[in-house]
C-alpha cells in the first residue's frame, strides 16, 4: 500500500518546476495518444503548439483567446489564494456578456464614448450579483460553494438562451436566435488592424500588473494570504471569514463580469446563445497552472488559448477531433495537481497486513 | 536491577540542528527514570527514536538483551513499548470500549478484552465507564482510557509525555500511585516532564538533556530541585522582579458574561462575573476545556456577545466592539495557540507583526503597507526581546515555540498597552524564555498596565499574579489572594 506524507522542508523552485513539468507530462502524453490513432506525433504536436506562433493571424487569435482565460483566472486566483473555490465562473462570465451586451444594444443605434464603459459597469455589477448568491448561501447557511455556484452556471447560461431567443433577438434577423451586431461605439477598439485582436487584451495585461502590486504590496493582498493559511488569524487580525468569502465572490464575479462583455464587446460583436464556452473552466486550469500567480496566470492564459487554437488547425490539417483540446486541458489539469501532490509530499511503500 | 533498554549514542540532526547528540540513557526494571529538558532540548526526538516514529542518524539501543531497531511503532509495541502522548488519540464521538478495542491488534474477541480490561481495573484501580462517549470524559478520564489502551498490550516499558499537564492535583495524585504500582510489578516507566517537583516527588532516576546532550543522568534523591532547574537551563534563573501593588480603579469590569457555545462539545460560559484594577495581574486558572478559550474568545472580540452582557473597560461598555476596535482601546490580545491564530507559521515575521496591527494607519498610507515600518517595528521586537531569529524576513515556522512565544508577546507588550489579555502565555515554552515573558509582563504591570492571564500553569498563577480566580465548567469562582490561595482551595475550585 501507498502512504502519503507531507514533505517537511518544499524547494522553493518547485513554483516553476512544477507548471514545467506537468506540461511535459501532459506533452508525452498526447505524443502517445497520437501514436495510438495512427497520426505522426510529431507533426500533429507541431501543428498544435509550434506552428499558431509563426503567423500574425495566429498570434492574434491566441491575444483573443488568452484575454477571458487570463481575466476570469486573476480573478479566480484570489479566492482560490483564500480557500473560496469558484466554479461558477462561466456563469458570471455569461451574465456579464448578458448585461453588457444588453446594454450597448440598448443605446442601439446611439453613438457615444461612454457606452462602452457604461456596458462594462453593468456588466462587472451582473458579475458581482451572480456570484453573490453562491456567496451568501455560502455565509448565511454554510453551504457549499463549489455545488452552489456551478448549478448557476447552468443557469445563467439558459438565462441566457432565454433573452437571444426572446427579448433580445435581432428584429431584422428572419428568427434567427442571435442579437443585432452592435454598432461600433459598442464594439472594443483593434490593436493591430485587419486581425481581430482588440484592446482587451492590454486591459489583462494591465489588471494582471494591478493585482500583482495589490497582492504583494496592500492590506487587501495581506487579509488574502491569511485567509488562505488560517481562518483563526484572519479573524484574530480583525476580519470575519465571511469577509474573505463575499471579497472573493465580488472579485471573480466582477472580473468574470468583464471577461464577458469584453468577449461580446470584442471577437464576437453580437448577443448569441453560444457565447460560453468553457472559458470560465479552462481558467481554473489557467489560475493553477500560473500557481494563483498574477503574472504566471498571463503566461499560462497564453499557452491554454494555444490549446484552443491549435485544437482547431488540427482539426482542419490533421482530421483530428475538437476534442483533443479538452483532451489536453484535462491531462494538463491532472498532471498538475500529480507533480503539486509529488512537490509536496512523498511516497513511501507500507507493508500490507492482514489485520488491518 | 536489569537494564532492560540501552540506549547508546545516539545521534539525530535535522538539517542543521542537532536535536541529539550522542545520547545514552539506561532504563532499569521497576525504575521510574525521568527525562528531562526545556522545550527543544531533544526529549521528545528521543521518545521518538525509541517508539519507532524517527531512525536514528547514529547509535543504537539493545531491549532485553537483543538490538532493537524498530522501523514503525507496531513494531516498538510488540516488543512491549507502550505510549501515552501527551495529546490524546481518541475518537471523540465513540465510547471508551470502542476506542479500547479499535486500539487492540489482530482480531481479538470482544469478551477476551473485557476480561483483561476487568482485570486490569482492579488491579490498578483504573475505573472509568466503558460506556460513556469520550467526548464527555474530563481530561484526566481521557488520559485513564490511553493508559488502558496502552496497558492492554502488556508493555514492559511505558512511556509517558508530560501526562501531567491536563490533570488537576487530585488526578495527578492518582496518576502516581498507578505509576508507582507499575514500578513496583516490574516495569520501567520513562516519565517526560519539565516540572520539577513532580519528578522529585515520583521518579528514582532522572536524566536531564540540554541542546540534544546528556548534561547529567543521577539518582533524583541526590540533587535538589533547584540544581535540577540549573542543570535543565544551563545558567541562574534570573529572581523574578517584585510585583508593585495595584491601585483601587478599575479597569476592566466583567458584570456578567452569558455565552452559550455553538459547538455541542465545547463549554458554555454562566454568568461569569469579575474585575480587574489598574496595575493589577489577574489570573484565571483552571484545567484546559472548561470555557478558557471561550472566555478569552469573547474578551477578544473574536466572538460576538448576545444582549444583556457587559464587559465594561474604563467605564466605557465594549461588549458590542470588534477585536480591532478594542486594540484602538489599547487593549491586547495574546491567545494560546501560536500555530494558525496568534500567529502564522507560513508568513514572516514582519507579516506576523502586522497581523495584530492591521487598524493602525501607521502601517500603511491608503492601504499600501508601509514595509520599511513594518521591518523596522519587527527588528524592534525582535532586538528588545532577544528573539532568537535570522532576519525579520524570517518565516515563523523557522523559530522554535519559545521564541515564536516570545516574538508573539513582544509584540503586544512593546506597544505598552493599558490591558494584556493572555492566555497560557507561556505553553510549551522553555523554561529561560518562559521567565524572560514573566519578567515583561511584571514589568510593564509595574508601569502601569493592566495584566489579565488565563493559565493551566498554577505554578505561574500563583509567581506573578496579584490575584487568581479559578475557572471550572465554564464558571468562575471567587478572587483569592495569590499568596494565600492553598493546593486544596484549587483542588476544590476546580472540581465544581
Amino acid at each position: 500500500m501507498f502512504k502519503l506524507q507531507k514533505k517537511e522542508t518544499i524547494d522553493q523552485s518547485s513554483l516553476y518546476t512544477v507548471p514545467l513539468i506537468a506540461i511535459g507530462c501532459s506533452l508525452i502524453f498526447v505524443f502517445i495518444l497520437f501514436l495510438l490513432i495512427g497520426k505522426n506525433p510529431v507533426l500533429a504536436i507541431f501543428i498544435i503548439f509550434v506552428e499558431p506562433l509563426l503567423s500574425i493571424f495566429g498570434l492574434s487569435e491566441l491575444i483573443v483567446k488568452a484575454t477571458p482565460l487570463i481575466i476570469i483566472a486573476l480573478g479566480l486566483s484570489i479566492g482560490f489564494r483564500a480557500g473560496v473555490w469558484n466554479i461558477g465562473a462561466e456563469g458570471q462570465f455569461t451574465i456579464g456578456a448578458l448585461f453588457g451586451g444588453a446594454t450597448i444594444l440598448a443605446f442601439y443605434p446611439t453613438s457615444g464614448i461612454w457606452i462602452l464603459p457604461l456596458s462594462f459597469f453593468i456588466a462587472i455589477i451582473g458579475g458581482i450579483l451572480w456570484g453573490m448568491i453562491p456567496a451568501f448561501f455560502k455565509a448565511r447557511f454554510n453551504t457549499n460553494e463549489i455545488l452552489v455556484s456551478l448549478m448557476l452556471t447552468y443557469v445563467a447560461i439558459l438565462f441566457l438562451s432565454g433573452m437571444v431567443y426572446g427579448p433580445l433577438k435581432n428584429p431584422d434577423g428572419f428568427n434567427f436566435p442571435e442579437s443585432r451586431l452592435f454598432h461600433d461605439s459598442g464594439t472594443l477598439p483593434i490593436i493591430f488592424p485587419g486581425t481581430r485582436a482588440h484592446i482587451g487584451f492590454l486591459m489583462a495585461l494591465l489588471l494582471a500588473g494591478l493585482m500583482y502590486y495589490l497582492l504583494k504590496r496592500h492590506k487587501f493582498g495581506f487579509h488574502v494570504k491569511v485567509s488562505g493559511e488560517s481562518l483563526r488569524a484572519l479573524v484574530f487580525s480583525g476580519k470575519s471569514t465571511n469577509y474573505m468569502v463575499y471579497l472573493s465572490f465580488i472579485i471573480s464575479g466582477a472580473f468574470a463580469g468583464l471577461a464577458g462583455v469584453i468577449e461580446v464587446s470584442g471577437p464576437v460583436g453580437q448577443l448569441v446563445p453560444a457565447i460560453p464556452v468553457g472559458y470560465g473552466f479552462t481558467a481554473i486550469i489557467v489560475a493553477f497552472l500560473g500557481r494563483l500567480n498574477p503574472l504566471g496566470i498571463c503566461f499560462a492564459g497564453l499557452l491554454l488559448a494555444l490549446t484552443y487554437i491549435g485544437g482547431e488547425a488540427a482539426q482542419i490539417k490533421l482530421g483530428l477531433p475538437n476534442a483533443i483540446t479538452g483532451v489536453f486541458q484535462g491531462v494538463l489539469l491532472f498532471s498538475l495537481l500529480a507533480a503539486e501532490a509529488f512537490t509536496n509530499y512523498k511516497v513511501t511503500l507500507k507493508k500490507m497486513r492482514g489485520n488491518f | 536491577m536489569q537494564n532492560i533498554l540501552e540506549i547508546d549514542g545516539i545521534s539525530k540532526s535535522f538539517s542543521d540542528i542537532q536535536a541529539n547528540n550522542d545520547i545514552s540513557l539506561y532504563l532499569r526494571q521497576g525504575q521510574i527514570h525521568a527525562l528531562l529538558g526545556e522545550n527543544g532540548a531533544g526529549k521528545s526526538t528521543l521518545v521518538k527514536i525509541i517508539y519507532g516514529i524517527i531512525k536514528p542518524d547514529h547509535g543504537s539501543m539493545i531491549l532485553n538483551g537483543k538490538l532493537y531497531d524498530p522501523n514503525t511503532p507496531e513494531v516498538a509495541r510488540n516488543e512491549g513499548i507502550g505510549m501515552v502522548f501527551q495529546h490524546f488519540s481518541l475518537f471523540e464521538s465513540l465510547s471508551v470500549l470502542d476506542n479500547i478495542i479499535l486500539g487492540q491488534k489482530g482480531n481479538q474477541k470482544k469478551d477476551s478484552i473485557l476480561e483483561r480490561l476487568d482485570d486490569l481495573q482492579k488491579d490498578y484501580d483504573l475505573q472509568i465507564d466503558v460506556n460513556k462517549i469520550v467526548a464527555t470524559l474530563s481530561a484526566g478520564e481521557k488520559q485513564k482510557v490511553e493508559i488502558i489502551r496502552c496497558m492492554l498490550q502488556d508493555p514492559k516499558i511505558m512511556i509517558l509525555d508530560e501526562p501531567t499537564s491536563v490533570l488537576n492535583p487530585s488526578e495527578v495524585e492518582k496518576l502516581f500511585n498507578f505509576l508507582r504500582k507499575l514500578s513496583k510489578q516490574g516495569m520501567a516507566v520513562l516519565y517526560i516532564s519539565h516540572k520539577l517537583h513532580e519528578i522529585k516527588e515520583l521518579c528514582d532516576t532522572s536524566t536531564i538533556l540540554r541542546n540534544g546532550n546528556v548534561v547529567k543522568s543521577c539518582d533524583t534523591a541526590d540533587v535538589t530541585i533547584n540544581e535540577l532547574a540549573q542543570l535543565m537551563v544551563g545558567k541562574a534563573i534570573d529572581n523574578k522582579i517584585k510585583l508593585s501593588q495595584p491601585k483601587q480603579e478599575r479597569v476592566l469590569d466583567i458584570k456578567n458574561i452569558s455565552y452559550t457555545n455553538p459547538d455541542i462539545f465545547g463549554t458554555s460560559l454562566k454568568e461569569i462575573k469579575f474585575n480587574v484594577n489598574f496595575g493589577e495581574i489577574f489570573g484565571i486558572g483552571g484545567i484546559s476545556g472548561n470555557g478558557q478559550t471561550e472566555l478569552m474568545k469573547v474578551l477578544s472580540g473574536e466572538v460576538g456577545l448576545n444582549d444583556g452582557n457587559q464587559i465594561l473597560y474604563h467605564n466605557e461598555d465594549i461588549s458590542a466592539l470588534d477585536i480591532n476596535e478594542r486594540r484602538q482601546r489599547e487593549i491586547v490580545f495574546v491567545p494560546e495557540d501560536r500555530l494558525g491564530h496568534s500567529a502564522v507559521s507560513s508568513l514572516s515575521l514582519s507579516e506576523n507583526l502586522l497581523l495584530t496591527n492591521l487598524w493602525d494607519h501607521n502601517f500603511f498610507s491608503n492601504g499600501v503597507i508601509d514595509t520599511n515600518y513594518v521591518d523596522e517595528k519587527t527588528s524592534e521586537v525582535i532586538e528588545k526581546f532577544n528573539v532568537q531569529c535570522n532576519a525579520s524576513g524570517s518565516l515563523a515556522s523557522s523559530l522554535s515555540g519559545g521564541n515564536l512565544q516570545k516574538f508573539v508577546v513582544g509584540r503586544e507588550i512593546i506597544k505598552m498597552p493599558k490591558l494584556v489579555v493572555c492566555e497560557q502565555p507561556t505553553w510549551g515554552v522553555d523554561v529561560g524564555s518562559a521567565s524572560l515573558i514573566h519578567n515583561y509582563l511584571i514589568e510593564i504591570s509595574n508601569s502601569g498596565s493592566t495584566i489579565l492571564i488565563i493559565s493551566q500553569d498554577m505554578d505561574e498563577l500563583r509567581s506573578i499574579c496579584h490575584r487568581i480566580a479559578i475557572i471550572s465548567n465554564g464558571v468562575i469562582s471567587k478572587p483569592y489572594d495569590a499568596k494565600r490561595i492553598t493546593p486544596e482551595d484549587i483542588a476544590i475550585e476546580m472540581a465544581k
